[in-house]
C-alpha cells in the first residue's frame, strides 16, 4: 500500500484497503476557521442538538485567521461566534484573535502548535489543508456539514484515492523553490489532473527541501484537484514534529509493493522559474516567456509564500535594492512575523530589508488578501490591477476585483519583479 | 427523491470555482439567520466575469436585482466545477437560489462532496459537452431514472452519467440521515 492507503487503512481498523474503497475512518484532528466555523457549529447544533458535546475536546482546533483585520461587522460577529463556541465547548486549543495567542493562517499555525504529526488523519474546513501532507499524514479539505459530523462523532466518509507519484531527481538549483516545482506539475497536468487522487512527492529533490518548503508542494495539491499530498517521513520531518509536540505517532512509508496510478520523474535541474499566468494555476510559463509584463503590485504572503522561508528568499533579493512596484508583505503567522522581524541577513533584520526596500508591511498576521476578503482587505485588488504573487490561486476575482489580473510565482520572482514593476526572472539578481 | 427536474438552464464555462459561485467577501452571512442567509443566493455567481455569466452570450445576471431566487434552476457548467476553497457557502448558495441541479462535466472533488453530503441539489456528470449544446434560458428536464436530460427548447436528449456511489447518500438526504442509516449517529 502506499502511504496514503496505509494511513485511512490504519483509522479505518483494516488490514488493507484499495483505491476506492468507501471506508469510515477515525479523525484525529479537526480544524475550522472563522469563516467556515459558524456555520460547521450551526449545523453540529441542529443535528447533535443544542446542548451537544464535541467528540473530544483535545482533538478540535479552532485557529481565527481569514478577516481579522478589518472594520466588517459580520466578520467580527464570526469571531464571537466561534469564541463562544470555544468557552461553551472548554476547547484548550483555540487562537483567540486579541490575545497573545493569536496565530494566524491555519495551515502554517497547526504545525508550529504541534498539530500535525506523522501517520495521522487531520481533516479541515480549507482546501488548503492538504498542505499536511508534507508532515507524512493524510490531511484534506471539507465542507461544514462534514465537519460538523466529525464534530459529533469523531469519524468520516472517504473515498481511497489512488496515488501519483513525482519524484524530483537532483537538488533544486539556487534559483529555484518548491512553489517553481509545483506550478511546474499544474501546468503538466492541468488544473482537474489529479482530481479525486492523492499526490506524493519523493526523489531526493524533495527530501532535500526545508519542511516549510515541502509544505509549498503539498499546499497546492487542490490546484491540481488532489485530495491530499503526501512526503515521506524522514528526519527533517521527524525533527520538526518533535521539536513541536511530545505526542506520540506512528510514521508510516510506501511498501515496496504499493501500486500508484502514475509516477511522473523530473529532474531538477531541468525546471526553470515558473509563473501562473491569469487566469488559472495550470496556465503555465517560465518567467523568462513573461519577461517585461507591466505590475501594479507584488504580493508576499499566504500559507502558500508567507512562511519565513519565503521571506528570507524575497529578502535576498530585496536586500539594498528599491521596489518599482506596490510590494506588500504578510507574515502568514505571528510566528513568522517575529522571525521577520529577528532574522538577520548580512547584518540587517529581514524587516529592515523590506522597510528600505520601501515594502508596506502588514501589522497583523492572516490571509489578508490571498482571497480578497472584505473590502477593506490589506493589499486586495480593488480595481483592474495586475499583481505577481506569492498566493495560490489566480482564478478571476480570487485576490478581489474580478477584472484583476493575478500572475503566481516564487517569492524569488515576486521580488524580483517588484524591484524592476515587470516581470522579471530572478536569476537576474542572484 | 423526485423523479424529473425541470427548469430553465443557467450556462457557465470550465473551472468555475467556489470564489466565483461566491465570492470571499459575502462569506460573512450567517448561514443560520433566514433572512440573512438570503444574500447568498442574491450573490450566486457574482464572481463570474460578466463576458462568461451566462453564455453563450454572456451579461447575464443569475439572479435579478433585488431578489435571492434565481429564473434558473439547473445549472449547465463544464469541466472541474467548483474548484478552489471548500467554502460550503457555495454548494448552499445555489440551493438558496433555487438550483435543483447542476449538470456538469466533471466537478472538483471537495464541491461535489458538499453538495452530495449537504443535500443541497443534484449533481449530476453529463457524458458529453453540453455547455456548446444548451444556451441560458433553455428549458430542461431531467428524467432522474432514466439518466437522461432533454432540451426542450431545442428537442434534443442527451445522456447523464450513473451518480455511483453516491446515490446512497443522496437518496438518504445527506451525511447526516446516512450515518444515522450506518448505525453511526444515535440522535
Amino acid at each position: 500500500m502506499t502511504m496514503t492507503e496505509q494511513v485511512l487503512a490504519g483509522h479505518a481498523g483494516r488490514k488493507t484497503v484499495v483505491p476506492g474503497d468507501n471506508i469510515w475512518v477515525d479523525v484525529d484532528i479537526l480544524m475550522t476557521h472563522d469563516v467556515c466555523g459558524p456555520g460547521t457549529i450551526g449545523i453540529f447544533r441542529k443535528q447533535f442538538g443544542p446542548n451537544a458535546k464535541v467528540w473530544d475536546p483535545e482533538k478540535v482546533v479552532i485557529i481565527p485567521d481569514h478577516y481579522i483585520f478589518t472594520n466588517d461587522q459580520h466578520a467580527h460577529r464570526n469571531i464571537d461566534v466561534l469564541r463562544a463556541f470555544v468557552k461553551e465547548q472548554g476547547l484548550p486549543y483555540y487562537y483567540d484573535v486579541g490575545t497573545d495567542k493569536y496565530k494566524g493562517v491555519c495551515h502554517i499555525a497547526l504545525p508550529e502548535e504541534g498539530h500535525t504529526r506523522p501517520g495521522e488523519v487531520l481533516f479541515g474546513t480549507d482546501s488548503h489543508t492538504c498542505t499536511a501532507g508534507a508532515f507524512g499524514e493524510f490531511a484534506t479539505g471539507i465542507g461544514n456539514t462534514d465537519a460538523a459530523l466529525i464534530m459529533g462523532i469523531g469519524k468520516l466518509w472517504v473515498k481511497v484515492p489512488e496515488t501519483m507519484r513525482f519524484e524530483f531527481e537532483g537538488p533544486l538549483p539556487p534559483y529555484l523553490m518548491a512553489k517553481d516545482l509545483i506550478l511546474h506539475i499544474i501546468g503538466d497536468i492541468g488544473v482537474d489532473g489529479a482530481t479525486y487522487r492523492a499526490m506524493e512527492f519523493a526523489g531526493d529533490g524533495v527530501m532535500s527541501l526545508s519542511i516549510e518548503e515541502r509544505m509549498t508542494l503539498c499546499n497546492m495539491v487542490i490546484e491540481a484537484g488532489g485530495k491530499n499530498g503526501m512526503i515521506p517521513v524522514d528526519a527533517v520531518t521527524e525533527q520538526f514534529v518533535k521539536s513541536k509536540t511530545g505526542k506520540p505517532y506512528e510514521p508510516v512509508q510506501d511498501n515496496p509493493g504499493a501500486r500508484f496510478h502514475s509516477v511522473r520523474r523530473y529532474k531538477s535541474a531541468a525546471i526553470e522559474p515558473t509563473v501562473a499566468k491569469p487566469h488559472s494555476p495550470d496556465n503555465r510559463a517560465t518567467a523568462r516567456e513573461c519577461h517585461g509584463i507591466k505590475l501594479d503590485r507584488a504580493y508576499i504572503g499566504s500559507c502558500t509564500g508567507g512562511k519565513l522561508n519565503d521571506f528570507v528568499a524575497a529578502a535576498t533579493i530585496l536586500k539594498g535594492r528599491q521596489v518599482k512596484t506596490d510590494t506588500y508583505i504578510v507574515p502568514a503567522t505571528t510566528e513568522v512575523a517575529r522571525g521577520v522581524a529577528t532574522t538577520k541577513l548580512n547584518g540587517e533584520t529581514l524587516l529592515e530589508t523590506f522597510q528600505r526596500a520601501g515594502a508596506k508591511i502588514a501589522q497583523g498576521a492572516s490571509c489578508a488578501a490571498c482571497l480578497g476578503g472584505p473590502s477593506d482587505t490589506f493589499g486586495r485588488l480593488n480595481k483592474s490591477e495586475v499583481c505577481i504573487s506569492t498566493t495560490n490561486r489566480n482564478f478571476p476575482g480570487r485576490m478581489g476585483s474580478k477584472t484583476a489580473q493575478v500572475y503566481l510565482a516564487s517569492p524569488y520572482t515576486v521580488a524580483a519583479s517588484a524591484i524592476t514593476g515587470t516581470i522579471t526572472d530572478p536569476r537576474e539578481f542572484l | 427523491m423526485q423523479d424529473s427536474i425541470r427548469g430553465k438552464a443557467y450556462v457557465i464555462g470550465d473551472n468555475i470555482d467556489t470564489d466565483q459561485i461566491i465570492p470571499a467577501k459575502h462569506l460573512v452571512y450567517s448561514l443560520s439567520d433566514p433572512e440573512e442567509r438570503k444574500l447568498y443566493g442574491k450573490y450566486a455567481f457574482s464572481g463570474v466575469p460578466d463576458a462568461a455569466a451566462g453564455l453563450p452570450h454572456g451579461n447575464v445576471k443569475f439572479a435579478p436585482e433585488n431578489d435571492y431566487r434565481s429564473p434558473y434552476q439547473i445549472v449547465v457548467g463544464g469541466k472541474n466545477f467548483g474548484c478552489g476553497s471548500s467554502r460550503e457557502h457555495a454548494a448552499e448558495a445555489l440551493q438558496i437560489a433555487g438550483v435543483q441541479a447542476v449538470v456538469a462535466e466533471s466537478y472538483a472533488r471537495i464541491f461535489y462532496r458538499n453538495v452530495v453530503d449537504g443535500a443541497f441539489c443534484m449533481p449530476f456528470e453529463s457524458t458529453q459537452r453540453l455547455i456548446t449544446e444548451v444556451k441560458t434560458g433553455d428549458e430542461l428536464e431531467i428524467d432522474i431514472p432514466a439518466g437522461t436530460l432533454k432540451n426542450l427548447s431545442s428537442g434534443k436528449t442527451y445522456r447523464l452519467r450513473p451518480l455511483g456511489d453516491v446515490l446512497d447518500i443522496i437518496k438518504a438526504g445527506g451525511v447526516f440521515a446516512y450515518a444515522r442509516q450506518a448505525g453511526l449517529l444515535k440522535t
